[in-house]
């Protein structure tokens, strides 16, 4: 009795298993088809409603929207003069986010990588990951008490705070994806430019740029498409600013304007998209 | 709209507070009539559909879904003392199950899914209900407690259409001006002080972040610019709009930071990092309870406010239960318990002779009518003119939102 339950299971696995053995076609289908369906569904097809959105409009009493095809979101957006003002903003807050953070978590990242024993690095290791246990907002509320006038800096509230606080949220992006290149880096490629004679500069400008860009590239997607797309920072300690994302999220939450959300949400889509485009030009996507 | 909402009103907070509001409250009672009348025939400006009300109470439905600002139906998760929903299921066998919402637009989308029975909607959000169909008239005469509501919320613009009455008024509030007595000096007594371009309070003004703020502007310009005629601060035209957005851009070389979250507003009046702007009871009571020194006001031009609605859907699945709950909720114990968790002043008459603290109502003005005479309630602006102009066209509320991108830049 025993023999035939378990027979049975068996011998359809068996079956399974040959047909896929012999029909690669469906095995790879069969792989593929939920991270396809994720991608295609979820992630492409929620692009796709909000590029459609985009040209609906909303009934100003309502709130409903009308689905009839419009260019008015789009001559809006390029004719209206604070939406250029407030793209230029964020595209900076990012670019300068970026910068901070290559600058800060390089020397850091190099430390861990080759200069620590290796049970410091674990250390090291988990001491850049602890803070991203710990709440975005609560970390955000502690810059804010920090920069008040009255707090341990007190810088104040404005462009600077939400630059320096969204540089230290998005460190440990950029620590990582360096750090993780640094190790791959053969130690023998650096006694090699010892020998030759080259400098710590010359070493770092020839030697260990070269071999970590595509690391230093990946972290920088992170931290400039996350601080591309930050509201909050920007509400906490971004005193009487905007960025992109406020506009986006006052016409969905405020104004109850889908349409126009949309289309000013495709704003960064469209500056992550040409910063892909020029990445991808310096071939560092291939050698990740 | 102004979200994150104040969730803890605390009475023990409230009572702290209340000697020294009250005293304040006292010195800036009648001090003017500037404001005038803050009712505008807005439910006038347009058609609602055609929905009956509800004939006669039946049976209850055995649960009733809501949704809610946070603090309008506490079941003692926040605080086991603060509960007003187990009573009313014990007396009525009505289950609630609240939705709570953060603004207004999320209030009116929910509703709109037809799973909810009734909704606490404010001023912004009610005739968005009504002209859209969403909620349906109401039997007064099936709430018996709302004989006991302040005349002055009864059949108003935002809660009525041609004297239909659409909902149950719950509660209301105003924006106050609040500054810190310590750089602040002499005391303001108007909004001026916010608006001045040669402010010496440079960097330290604070202002509410909605585009809702740009009434503030216009009931502003309504007494320092009569010469431009606005009669009703959500009811603006081109050149109106233009005028409070100019004043507001002015305005914005002087501000600080803008606040939505009120735990931020407190935080920046405890640090001093603001000295002036504007607020709420609730904050001005959390500020002082720290011992931060700061007084509140309702300045001589009047202020823009809040007044809650409970309504139901038209389309409720447990409309009784819907019925038994707009009683309950303004019920003079219930009424008096979510206007002290929340801090705002009570609607039902009889509230005031329930509440913890026995000079609640006088810190909140509820009895107050001169006082609400001059506070604006937060109201829709639509295309037809809520003042009753009908030969131009108003702003609405997408125009206000950009208006409020460009003044932010």
């Amino acid at each position: 009795m025993t023999t035939t339950t378990t027979a049975a299971p068996a011998g359809v696995r068996r079956r399974a298993a040959s047909f896929l053995h012999r029909h690669s076609g469906v095995r790879l289908s069969l792989l593929l088809s939920a991270p396809l369906a994720w991608l295609g569904l979820a992630y492409l097809g929620a692009l796709a409603a909000l590029f459609v959105t985009a040209f609906w409009s909303t009934d100003v009493f309502t709130g409903d929207v009308v689905r009839v095809f419009t260019w008015a979101n789009f001559t809006d957006l390029v004719t209206g003069e604070v939406y250029r003002t407030v793209a230029l903003r964020s595209l900076g807050v990012a670019a300068a986010v970026t910068l901070i953070d290559l600058v800060v978590a390089f020397p850091m990242a190099f430390a861990m990588a080759k200069l620590a024993s290796p049970r410091a690095q674990r250390w090291l290791v988990i001491a850049v990951l602890t803070p991203l246990w710990a709440s975005y907002l609560v970390k955000a509320y502690a810059w804010r008490v920090m920069l008040s006038s009255d707090g341990v800096l007190g810088w104040g509230y404005g462009l600077t705070a939400t630059v320096v606080t969204l540089s230290y949220l998005w460190l440990p992006y950029m620590i990582l994806p360096i750090y993780a290149g640094l190790e791959r880096l053969p130690n023998s490629l650096l006694d090699a430019a010892g020998d030759l004679g080259a400098r710590g500069w010359r070493t770092f400008r020839t030697v260990v740029w070269p071999l970590t860009f595509p690391a230093a590239v990946a972290g920088s997607i992170f931290t400039f498409s996350l601080s591309l797309g930050d509201y909050i920072t920007v509400k906490i300690v971004g005193g009487k600013t905007q960025l992109i994302g406020n506009v986006v999220y006052d016409n969905i939450g405020a104004a109850n304007n889908l349409p126009f959300a949309a289309a000013v949400a495709t704003v960064p889509v469209v500056i992550m998209l040409v910063y892909l485009a020029a990445v991808r030009r310096t071939g560092a996507l291939e050698s990740l | 709209m102004r979200s994150p909402r104040p969730r803890f009103a605390r009475p023990s907070l409230v009572v702290t507070a209340a000697l020294a509001l009250a005293a304040v409250a006292g010195c800036g009672g009648g001090s003017s009539t500037a404001g005038g009348s803050a009712a505008a025939p807005g439910g006038d400006a347009f058609t609602p559909p055609k929905i009956e009300a509800l004939k006669s109470l039946g049976p209850g439905e055995g649960q009733v879904n809501l949704v809610a600002w946070a603090g309008y139906a506490e079941d003692g998760s926040n605080d086991p003392k603060v509960d007003w929903v187990h009573p009313f299921e014990k007396a009525t066998g009505c289950t609630v199950n609240t939705k709570t919402a953060g603004t207004s637009d999320e209030m009116v989308n929910l509703m709109k899914t037809g799973e909810y029975d009734a909704v606490s909607a404010s001023g912004d959000a009610s005739l968005r209900l009504i002209a859209s169909g969403t909620v349906a008239p109401v039997n007064t005469d099936l709430v018996p407690n709302y004989k006991d509501v302040f005349e002055g919320l009864k059949l108003k613009p935002w809660n009525s259409v041609d004297g239909v009455a659409y909902g149950i008024p719950h509660g209301r509030g105003a924006n106050l001006l609040m500054w810190r007595t310590d750089t602040v000096q002499p005391a303001p007594d108007s909004w001026g002080v916010v608006f001045d371009p040669a402010s010496p309070y440079k960097g330290k003004v604070t202002a509410y972040d909605s585009p809702i703020y740009i009434a503030d502007a216009a009931l502003y310009l309504m007494s320092a610019k009569p010469e431009l005629g606005i009669k009703d601060p959500y009811a603006l035209d081109d050149k109106h709009l233009q005028a409070a957005v100019d004043l507001l851009k002015q305005q914005k070389q002087n501000i600080g930071e803008y606040w939505s979250d009120y735990t931020k507003a407190v935080q920046s009046f405890k640090s001093g990092d603001t000295a002036v702007g504007t607020t709420w009871q609730v904050i001005a009571n959390l500020v002082e309870a720290d011992k931060a020194p700061v007084e509140t006001t309702l300045p001589k031009e009047g202020s823009t406010g809040w007044s809650d609605t409970w309504m139901v859907a038209a389309k409720a699945k447990h409309p009784n239960c819907a019925y038994k709950w707009l009683d309950w909720i303004i019920s003079p114990m219930a009424n008096a318990q979510v206007a002290e968790w929340f801090g705002e002043a009570p609607s039902n008459v009889k509230a005031c002779a329930e509440t913890s603290d026995k000079s609640f109502c006088d810190t909140y003005h509820a009895t107050d009518e001169e006082y609400f005479s001059k506070v604006h309630y937060w109201t829709t602006p639509i295309a037809q003119c809520l003042d009753g102009r009908t030969d131009v066209k108003c702003t609405d509320y997408s125009e206000w939102t950009r208006a409020w991108t460009e003044i932010k830049g």
